[in-house]
This record gives structure tokens, C-alpha cells and sequence, in this order.
């Protein structure tokens, strides 16, 4: 008989271990959809991960790893704050948008006055923009105990009608001739977030999502903060004891995912997406979530996970044009990154015991 | 005399390093009702569950109904008509009631014939139940029903119950008692287990009294006051030591007629309580758990806020204060439960020496976390308590439950804190290592602080309190010092008989 034994100290080797494992798994598995898909798995498997890095057209890849590798980053540092604590954030998605919508708003609504304050302006106001529509659960927990899971998630499908909405009407370009979608804020300089660096993808969302990892990494082990909420994750009423004040670490890890979902959001409009239209979001809250788990909920393999997803989704691209793979074989493979990394997550607080249970 | 029901002979049943039970032997007629009374640990828990299967005795026989019964396992006991109410409910909060009892049976009927054999008996035994409703919505005592009611399902010749008036109201204890009386009078014998005195002689018409593992008298309950039965149960071997009631200072905390709603439904609310506590003195707060015990040390930690102008350290109102800042001001604390409230299990010793220590050993500034002060903290705890552990690396979960006692209270402890409330401060730990903990609550108290002991150890209490109070069905009793106090009193203060049952024996 086989039985799951739990292990006295979780393993090191097997916390470090895990997210490599789960990636070769995923390759392994991976392969074996593609090669029932009747392609060649070496080469699917190559297309996706050496393609956008090496490749012949890596000049064009590259920077684009840091735009699509950037929000998912930005996001999942603000998720993995409260999944550590278990407050499940699941709608950034839509904190994205509102985010978005918040920030071009501002920009909208002062075209075509040229100022420098326009852009930190914005920024705020995207920030501010996710806080508050994360603000809707929090609230919602706090005070008459809703499950943040759930209403988060809801609020998603709501944000998306209201993209919806403002692309069609209020925000609709008036010199659009009648088209869906706002102006182009790449042709507004004071609003654009273009690349710092020209030709490198590195725009100020990038640099965002990199001061967030560095704040998220400090906060987590050397403050006070971070440490309620480790202990919240670990121990609810050893927290409680220590003096934590669950509701405001609800209303905080809510605010903060939500306002850094925002300001992802901000910077995709202002920058790569440079409009708002029906279709400006593309998953990015969601993928998120694969992210910080993939990522161990730790700052720094977030980033790697981040980087790691935007290899997938540019190289999926790649090999669904190139090799003409289906769009849903990329997704399952995706999604097989997650789910081999869980299982095998296990094992860092579990071993395998093989054989007859002792005599009780 | 009629032939007895159940028959225990000589059962011994020896732990490492504790003889459970020691040569007990007891009898139980058809329609008896049967007390069996004692301490925590005196053995009352691995008696019936030697009844019922779950633990096998060393030595010793039984004989059911003059059968000898030797059962392998609680399903043989419930073959041969031994059943059980467990103080702990094993019910399922998402089902129905009749579901839940369908959990429980061999081979369950139809759900409809079953609902209707549940109406049957709670209408015949006048447990008012309606088997369709959730119990997940039920009171305590409405689930102790369904669980009583599972059991009469099966027609036992023996019913145990074991403290099954701990979680009830008075008006939900009066209805079982007229179960239980119907029951006897019916032929069914139960075995009835408690501490509350008052409660065996309403109902009880014999009682076995052990201590420490052995029988150490049998009475007719009606016949006993309750001194006799105190007396019995908590042992004239209780060392009362002669503390003399020496000056202390000044009043260091002060609770006033505080009184809190239960937690949760399961919770006992706080009713009343008062009681003053001085500098320099050991105050020790006895009690059967699940009277309140975790309740009060939560609204002294500051875990459940107070009510205005309840709780007072040293003159300053602090219920409606945090447990950051009631830390801050020295009122310091010593849950029962050690991993999952007193310690984060999944954190390493380091990290736990922070999670309480970090404002009064300055192991943070401006929110800012100082770990090599953690550790060197972690290190002293283990150091000067010797908690037995690899290092201060090592997750809380890997310790063994004494040890992690010892690190719970050494943490404590060693931030002199100017009131220390420690509940259980000894459970689980070693002789030695006991007498460690409770020399380092004296010395506290003898520097000029404050203790107060919640403990259902009395020998522990009677050993390093200079007074002492009960807490029973949330309700603390007068405070009597400790010197003067006879061992009767002190039984009957357990036993919920308050002052004035002392002027009737």
C-alpha cells in the first residue's frame, strides 16, 4: 500500500525542487499531447521555449516577454500577499480593467492638454481605480462575511460589462468614425507610456513590476506586516493571539492586489494596448494566479514564473502560427504547469511510504 | 439482589509511565443509574473505553448480562448492547440529522422509515427533535439528542454518557435527566460520568469514585452530602501547602462583573466575573475544562474585546485594548492549545520567539523585524527551559508537546511581563520539567509580579497559588486563600455548588 506521510519539517530540497520538476513534467507531458496531436515534440517543445529567446526573430521576441511578462508580475506580487494569508483575491482580472479604465479616464478626460502630471496622475488613478473595485469584497468580508472567492470573481463579469460600455459610449473615440475603442493614447505623448529604453519592451510598468517584487520581498522578511501575514497563513488564531487584526489584513491584502492589478492595468492601456476597446483584457488577472503559485508565492520566483509564463504564451503563439498547433493545446499546456506543480507541492510537507501500516 | 448487568473485574490498564486504571472492579444492575466520578486523569476515560472497545485491557475480566465480554472493538460493544455518548460530538454540520444517525448504523433502513423511527423515539423519550433539520442549525443540546438519539436506535442494555452536561443549558439538562430517569425505569443501566456533585445526587442512585487509577470508594449518592463525595475524589493526599497569606502589593488587574458572549456555539460565555489580582501574588483559577477557561484567557489577552470599564491593569481601563497593546503594558499570556494559538506550527522556533516577543524584548523598530534578536531569543527559551529540540531552525510542529510547552511558557516568561495568565502551564510535560515551570511562575510572583494560574491540575494549584477561585459554566467563584481552604470546599467549588451549599453539610 502507498500512503502520504507528513513529514516533520517541510523538505527544503522538494520547496526549491517542485516548480523545476513541475516544469519538466509539463515538457514531458506536454510533449506527448503534442505528439498526439501528430506534431514532432522535440520541435513544439523548442518553438516554445527557445524560439522567443534565440531564435531568428529574437530581436522582435524579447521585448516582448517584458510587456507580457510585466502585468502578469506586477499582479501576482499583489495576489501572492493575500494567498499567503489565505484571502483569495480571484478577480484581478476585473481590478485590472477598472484600473485601466480609471487611468485612461484621467488621460481622456484632460486630451489634449499637454502637462507633465498627467501620466503620475494616471498612474494614481489606475492605482486607486483597482483598490477600490478590490475594495468591494473586502468591505463585503469584513463586515457581513462574504466569501471573497466568489464576489471577487463575480465582480470580474461585472468590470467586463462596464469595459463594454465605456469602449461603445463614454470613452469612444469621437473622431473614431463610429468605431468601437477610445482614442490611442500612444499618439497622446503626455499619456503614453512608452518604452524607457527605445526597442527593449521596457516601459514603466516593467519598472513597476520590479521595485513591487523588491518591496514584496522586503515586506515579507523583514517587517512586521509581512510576518502577520505569514503567520495569518500558517495560523489564524496564533495571529489573532500575536495581536494581528484579521479584518485589516483582509482590507490590506485585498487594497494592495487590487491597486497593483490596477496599475497593471494602466500600463498595458497607456502603453502596448494604447486604447481601451471590448477586448483590452486578456487574462492577465487570471494567469496571474498561475504565476504566484508557480512562483511559490515568493517574490523572487514570482518574477521567474512571470518570466517563464511569458515564455509559454509567446512561444505558444509561435508555434500556433508556425506549426499550426490548436490555441487550446497552449492552454491545456498552460494549464498543465499548474496542475503538475500542486501535485507535486505535496511532497515538500508529505513523503511516500510504501509498504504495510505499523501495527497501531 | 438482582444479578448485575455489567461486571468489571479487576481491569488494569498501564500507559508508559501511568497506570491508567488499576485493578477496578465495578458492578451495574439493570435500571441502575451509575456515577462514576473523579479529577481529570483519574482515570474516568480509559475505564469506558475499555467498556467499549476502543482500548484493550492488560488484565482484568468483565462479564455482560452474566456472559463473559471481552469486546475487540466499539462495533462488538454495540453488538452486545453497550452503547456511548461521547463528550465530543462526531456529527456532520452539512447533513440532516436523520443522515447523520444513518452514518452511524450497520446497516441502515430507508431514509423515510429511519425519519420516522427517529420521530418515534425522541416523542416516547421527550427529546423534542426534527429529524430532517440540518445540524449544522442545532444547539449543543440539540446535537447531543441526535447523538443520544443514535444510540437508543440501536435498544442498548448499557448506555455510557460522559459529562454530557458540560455543553448544555439547565433547562436542556432538565430534559435529559427525565430521558435518563425514563430510560431506568425501562431496565436500561447507564454509567454516568461527571464532576458536578449536585448533578449525581438528583440523578444518580450509585456512584464509583476513583482516584489516580483506582477505586477509592463506592457510596449511594443520595445517602453522601457532597463533602463525603469531594472529599473522596479529590484525595486527603492533596498537599495543601501552608502559604501563609503574606502581604502583597498593590492591585496589579482587575476584572469587574465582566461578562462576554460565547465565541462560537460550542463556547461558554463569561458571566459575571470578578476578581482582583495583586502584585507579588499566585492567583489559581481551577475548574473542569470547557467552563470558560479559554474564554476568560482570551478576553484577558485581548484576542475578544471587552466591554468599557471591565478589565483594569493597574488602574487603567484596557478592554477595549488590543493584545499588541496589553502586551506593551506587561498583561501577558499562555494559551492552553500550544500549536495553532500559542505557537504557528509550520514556523521555525525563531520565528514563534517573535510572533509574542517582538515589542517587550525589542526585536522590531519602526515595524522593521530584527531576526538575529529573534534567535538569540529563540536560543535563550530553549537554553533556559530546556526545551529539547535541534535548534532554533526547527519548525514548532516537530516538538513534542511537552517540550513545546516548555518553549510556550519559557517565551512568556522571559519578557517579564508584569501579570503573566498562563493556562494549563504543565499539561504534557515531564515531573521535572513541571517543577521548572512552576519554580519559574514563584520566582515571577516573588519579584514583584503577577500570576494567574488556570489549571485543572489541583494538586498544581494548591501547590503555588496563594488563592484560589472555580470557573464553572463561566462563573467564577469567591476567591478563598488558599491556606485556610479544607479540601471539601474546594471539591464543592468545582462541583458548582456555591457558598452558601457550604452552610447546609
Amino acid at each position: 500500500m502507498i500512503r502520504l506521510v507528513k513529514r516533520p519539517q517541510p523538505s527544503a530540497a522538494w520547496s526549491y525542487g517542485a516548480p523545476l520538476l513541475a516544469v519538466l513534467a509539463t515538457i514531458l507531458a506536454g510533449g506527448l499531447l503534442f505528439f498526439f496531436l501528430g506534431k514532432n515534440p522535440g520541435e513544439a517543445i523548442a518553438t516554445i521555449f527557445w524560439e522567443p529567446l534565440f531564435g531568428e526573430f529574437a530581436f522582435f521576441y524579447r521585448p516582448q516577454l517584458l510587456i507580457k511578462g510585466a502585468p502578469l508580475v506586477l499582479i501576482a506580487i499583489g495576489l501572492s500577499l493575500g494567498f499567503k494569508a489565505g484571502i483569495w483575491n480571484i478577480g484581478a482580472e476585473g481590478q485590472y480593467i477598472i484600473g485601466a479604465l480609471c487611468g485612461a479616464g484621467v488621460a481622456l478626460a484632460m486630451y489634449p492638454l499637454n502637462v507633465f502630471w498627467l501620466f503620475p496622475a494616471m498612474v494614481l488613478a489606475g492605482a486607486l481605480g483597482g483598490w477600490a473595485w478590490a475594495m468591494i469584497p473586502a468591505l463585503l468580508k469584513t463586515r457581513f462575511g462574504t466569501n471573497e472567492i466568489l464576489v471577487s470573481l463575480m465582480l470580474v463579469y461585472v468590470a467586463e460589462q462596464f469595459l463594454a460600455s465605456m469602449s461603445l459610449g463614454l470613452m469612444k473615440n469621437p473622431e473614431g468614425f463610429g468605431f468601437p475603442g477610445s482614442r490611442n493614447l500612444q499618439q497622446y505623448p503626455a499619456a503614453h507610456n512608452a518604452e524607457i529604453i527605445a526597442n527593449t519592451g521596457l516601459h514603466w510598468g516593467v519598472l513597476a513590476a520590479l521595485i513591487s517584487v523588491i518591496f514584496a520581498y522586503v515586506l515579507l522578511t523583514r517587517h512586521r506586516l509581512g510576518f502577520s501575514i505569514r503567520v495569518t497563513g500558517d495560523a489564524p488564531r496564533a495571529a489573532t493571539f500575536s495581536g494581528v487584526s484579521p479584518k485589516r489584513l483582509v482590507i490590506f491584502c485585498l487594497g494592495t492586489s487590487g491597486a497593483l492589478a490596477g496599475l497593471a492595468g494602466l500600463f498595458e492601456v497607456a502603453g502596448p494596448a494604447g486604447q481601451v476597446t471590448i477586448d483590452f483584457n486578456v487574462g492577465y488577472g487570471f494567469t496571474a494566479i498561475i504565476v504566484a503559485f508557480l512562483g511559490r508565492l515568493h517574490p523572487v520566483g514570482i518574477l521567474l514564473a512571470g518570466g517563464l509564463m511569458a515564455l509559454t504564451y509567446i512561444g505558444g503563439d509561435i508555434a500556433q502560427s508556425q506549426l499550426g498547433l490548436p490555441a487550446a493545446a497552449i492552454q491545456i499546456f498552460q494549464g498543465m504547469l499548474l496542475f503538475f506543480l500542486l501535485a507535486i507541492d505535496v511532497f515538500t510537507n508529505y513523503r511516500l511510504q510504501i509498504g504495510r501500516q505499523e501495527a497501531a | 439482589m438482582t444479578t448485575p448487568l455489567i461486571r468489571l473485574d479487576g481491569l488494569t490498564k498501564a500507559y508508559p509511565g501511568v497506570r491508567a486504571n488499576d485493578d477496578v472492579s465495578l458492578e451495574i444492575a439493570p435500571s441502575e443509574i451509575h456515577a462514576l466520578l473523579g479529577e481529570n486523569g483519574a482515570g474516568k476515560s480509559t475505564l469506558v473505553k475499555m467498556i467499549y472497545g476502543l482500548v484493550k485491557p492488560d488484565s482484568g475480566n468483565m462479564t455482560l448480562a452474566g456472559a463473559a465480554y471481552d469486546p475487540q472493538e466499539p462495533r462488538a460493544a454495540r453488538a452486545a448492547g453497550v452503547a456511548m455518548v461521547f463528550q465530543h460530538f462526531s456529527l456532520f454540520d452539512a447533513l440532516s440529522v436523520a443522515e447523520n444517525v444513518a452514518l452511524g448504523m450497520e446497516d441502515p433502513p430507508a431514509m423515510r422509515d429511519l425519519s420516522q423511527r427517529i420521530k418515534d423515539v425522541s416523542e416516547t423519550y421527550g427529546l423534542p427533535l426534527n429529524p430532517s433539520r440540518r445540524v449544522g442549525d442545532l444547539s449543543a443540546g440539540e446535537r447531543q439528542r441526535v447523538e443520544i438519539i443514535r444510540c437508543l436506535l440501536q435498544d442498548p442494555k448499557l448506555l455510557i454518557m460522559d459529562e454530557p452536561t458540560s455543553v448544555l443549558t439547565p433547562q436542556e439538562v432538565e430534559i435529559l435527566f427525565q430521558t435518563l430517569r425514563k430510560l431506568s425505569a425501562e431496565g436500561t443501566a447507564i454509567l454516568y460520568i461527571s464532576h458536578k456533585l449536585e448533578e449525581i445526587r438528583t440523578l444518580c442512585n450509585s456512584a464509583t469514585i476513583l482516584r489516580g487509577g483506582k477505586v477509592v470508594g463506592k457510596c449511594n449518592p443520595r445517602d453522601a452530602t457532597a463533602r463525603e463525595m469531594a472529599e473522596l475524589m479529590v484525595g486527603k493526599g492533596l498537599s495543601v501547602p501552608a502559604r501563609s497569606g503574606k502581604s502583597h502589593g498593590l492591585v496589579a488587574l482587575e476584572l469587574e462583573r465582566l461578562s462576554m458572549p460565547a465565541p462560537s456555539n460550542f463556547g461558554m460565555p463569561l458571566r459575571d466575573i470578578s476578581l482582583q489580582v495583586r502584585s507579588g501574588e499566585v492567583m489559581g483559577i481551577g475548574g473542569v475544562a470547557g467552563n470558560g477557561q479559554d474564554e476568560l484567557l482570551q478576553a484577558l489577552s485581548g484576542e475578544t474585546r471587552a466591554p468599557g470599564k471591565r478589565i483594569w491593569l493597574f488602574g487603567e481601563d484596557i478592554g477595549a485594548r488590543g493584545p499588541r497593546s496589553r502586551r506593551a503594558k506587561g498583561l501577558l499570556c499562555a494559551p492552553e492549545e500550544r500549536l495553532g494559538h500559542a505557537a504557528a506550527p509550520n514556523m521555525t522556533l525563531t520565528e514563534n520567539a517573535m510572533l509574542t516577543g517582538s515589542l517587550r524584548r525589542g526585536l522590531e523598530r519602526n515595524g522593521f523585524l530584527d531576526w538575529r534578536a529573534a534567535r538569540n531569543f529563540a536560543e535563550e527559551i530553549i537554553a533556559r527551559f530546556d526545551v529539547r529540540t535541534p535548534g532554533p531552525n526547527n519548525a514548532a510542529r516537530a516538538l513534542s508537546g511537552g517540550n513545546l510547552q516548555k518553549f510556550v511558557v519559557g517565551r512568556e516568561v522571559l519578557q517579564d511581563p508584569k501579570v503573566l495568565v498562563v493556562n494549563q502551564p504543565t499539561w504534557g510535560v515531564d515531573a521535572a520539567a513541571a517543577a521548572a515551570i512552576r519554580q519559574a511562575l514563584l520566582d515571577l510572583a516573588a519579584a514583584g509580579g503577577t500570576v494567574i494560574v488556570i489549571s485543572q491540575d489541583l494538586d498544581e494549584l494548591m501547590e503555588i497559588s496563594d488563592r484560589f477561585a472555580a470557573l464553572n459554566e463561566g462563573r467564577l467563584s469567591d476567591p478563598r486563600d488558599t491556606a485556610g481552604l479544607t479540601i471539601e470546599e474546594i471539591g464543592l467549588m468545582l462541583g458548582g455548588a456555591h457558598g452558601m451549599e457550604v452552610a447546609h453539610v
